[in-house]
């Protein structure tokens, strides 16, 4: 199972643990990623806010490359950088003067035969429940955590095409298939309010604090996240929604691909565990 | 809000629809998209009533709204819509109508964030995290906001110090030329 990998920038600063962790994911259920080399900013939310034509011709360039490398399918690991990748290939195949624009902006052509695909979904679907399983060494007996799939892992539903939109499974799936217990809850889907984060804190952190609030309730030891952003907003803000609300939730956010990890015998140095800010030691110690 | 049309009302969703392919015409107002909205909170003019604003021809009134600059792209509406609009892409219409007619953006803040995030990107190729925040609070003229946060990632090591360049800066620069050359010459 050969993969093109696009880790997008957060992968590269402040969501490295994601990188490693993923990397070392796909180490231990042999899913080989190859990096495309001097990828391209997706261009994220801000270029589709100024130019439909900026916002597809920057993540057409990671499809254009991984045509290049001779592969046939790219892992975005971000769920920014996978929408944006996803909403270019699928309107380039629908759109053919669409296409023709983008080839003059990159100065090259495309084929269009390139499968823009969701780490989970590849976790999941090509590699299967089964191996996940069998690739277990310390299943995390007892850990309880809430699946957050946040905004733009099943919407919109004929970008994403993938799980159930309201109510999406495939997280909980994995983290039950490496031991632990994934608790149900309301807001699995719920908008974290990381695009206003930066710029507009106040607003965000009303839906930040309601996404981790619902999670404490559900009784979450940790919560866990397939988005960059997401990992973030919830992780980074506790202080501030601490002192706007009064209410310290000291919750864990980690990423789903630090949890399989673990349970596959990754060190805790691996999957980056030292780089998130709320301290999870003490809730994976006790496993 | 009382308006007074008259004659055709339908060239500003026409013209949307030939941006996007959206047809906000087919609109009954059910106000699902307001409902779901996690935003709502803040818009002045909510989702329903932006969608009824465009079929009544209100270019002016909508362009220059606050509805589409709260917008966080969630996507709850554009699934949740009955009619199987995807109102996101409208959003994203109005958002560059906006942007090159010289509309006055209602939020400084997310306009700055948009500028400030696309410099990055044509720059060094890749968003160079540390300095697109830093840049954002001295355009906002808040230095020192998120200050706290800055020590806390570094030590966690979460920001790199200096930007990640791409070595081939100039199929980068080119490609921004390029979609301002066919977009100037559409216009």
């Amino acid at each position: 199972m050969k993969y093109a990998y696009y880790p997008g920038c957060s992968l590269e600063s402040s969501a490295k643990e994601y990188d490693l962790s993923i990397r070392a994911c796909c180490h231990f259920t042999g899913v080989e990623l190859v990096e495309i080399p001097d990828w391209i900013c997706c261009g994220a939310s801000s270029a589709h806010a100024t130019s439909h034509l900026l916002s597809i011709a920057l993540p057409a360039k990671a499809l254009v490359q991984t045509e290049a490398m001779g592969l046939h399918q790219v892992i975005a690991p971000c769920v920014a950088c996978l929408t944006r990748l996803k909403v270019a290939s699928m309107e380039m195949a629908d759109d053919d003067a669409l296409k023709k624009d983008v080839e003059t902006v990159l100065e090259g052509s495309y084929q269009g035969k390139v499968k823009v695909r969701n780490v989970l979904d590849v976790f999941l679907n090509d590699v299967g429940v089964e191996k996940i399983q069998e690739a277990v060494v310390s299943p995390l007996k007892g850990l309880k955590v809430a699946c957050y799939y946040g905004c733009l892992l099943t919407r919109p539903p004929h970008i994403a095409q993938f799980d159930d939109v309201e109510n999406p499974h495939s997280m909980d799936d994995l983290m039950r298939a490496v031991g632990a217990e994934a608790v149900d809850w309301s807001f699995k889907t719920d908008c974290c309010g990381v695009s206003m984060s930066l710029a507009e804190t106040d607003a965000a952190l009303d839906l930040t604090n309601r996404v981790l609030e619902g999670a404490k309730d559900a009784g979450a030891d940790c919560v866990a996240v397939a988005c960059p952003l997401c990992q973030s907003n919830l992780d980074l803000r506790q202080k501030a929604i601490g002192n706007k609300y009064g209410v310290f939730y000291d919750l864990p956010i980690l990423y789903f691909s630090q949890l399989m990890g673990l349970a596959f015998g990754a060190t805790s140095r691996d999957v980056g565990l030292e780089k998130v800010i709320v301290d999870p030691f003490p809730v994976l110690g006790a496993i | 809000m009382k308006v007074a049309v008259k004659g055709d009302t339908s060239s500003f969703a026409k013209e949307i629809e030939q941006a996007c392919g959206q047809d906000v015409l087919t609109c009954y107002q059910c106000r699902k998209c307001t409902m779901g909205c996690p935003m709502a909170f803040k818009m002045e003019l909510k989702v329903s009533e932006m969608m009824r604003a465009i079929q009544l021809g209100l270019r002016e009134e909508v362009l220059s709204a606050d509805t589409m600059w709260w917008c966080v792209s969630c996507e709850t509406c554009a699934t949740r819509c009955p009619q199987g609009i995807e109102i996101v892409e409208v959003m994203d219409v109005l958002r560059e109508k906006a942007f090159k007619e010289g509309y006055k953006i209602p939020l400084k803040t997310i306009e700055a964030f948009h500028k400030v995030f696309l410099d990055s990107v044509k720059s060094y190729g890749r968003l160079y995290e540390m300095g697109f925040a830093m840049d954002l609070n001295l355009k906002l003229r808040d230095p020192l906001k998120d200050a706290d946060l800055g020590p806390v990632m570094l030590s966690k090591g979460k920001l790199k110090l200096l930007p990640d360049k791409v070595k081939d800066l100039k199929s980068v620069k080119k490609l921004f030329e390029n979609v301002k050359k066919l977009e100037e010459s559409r216009a």
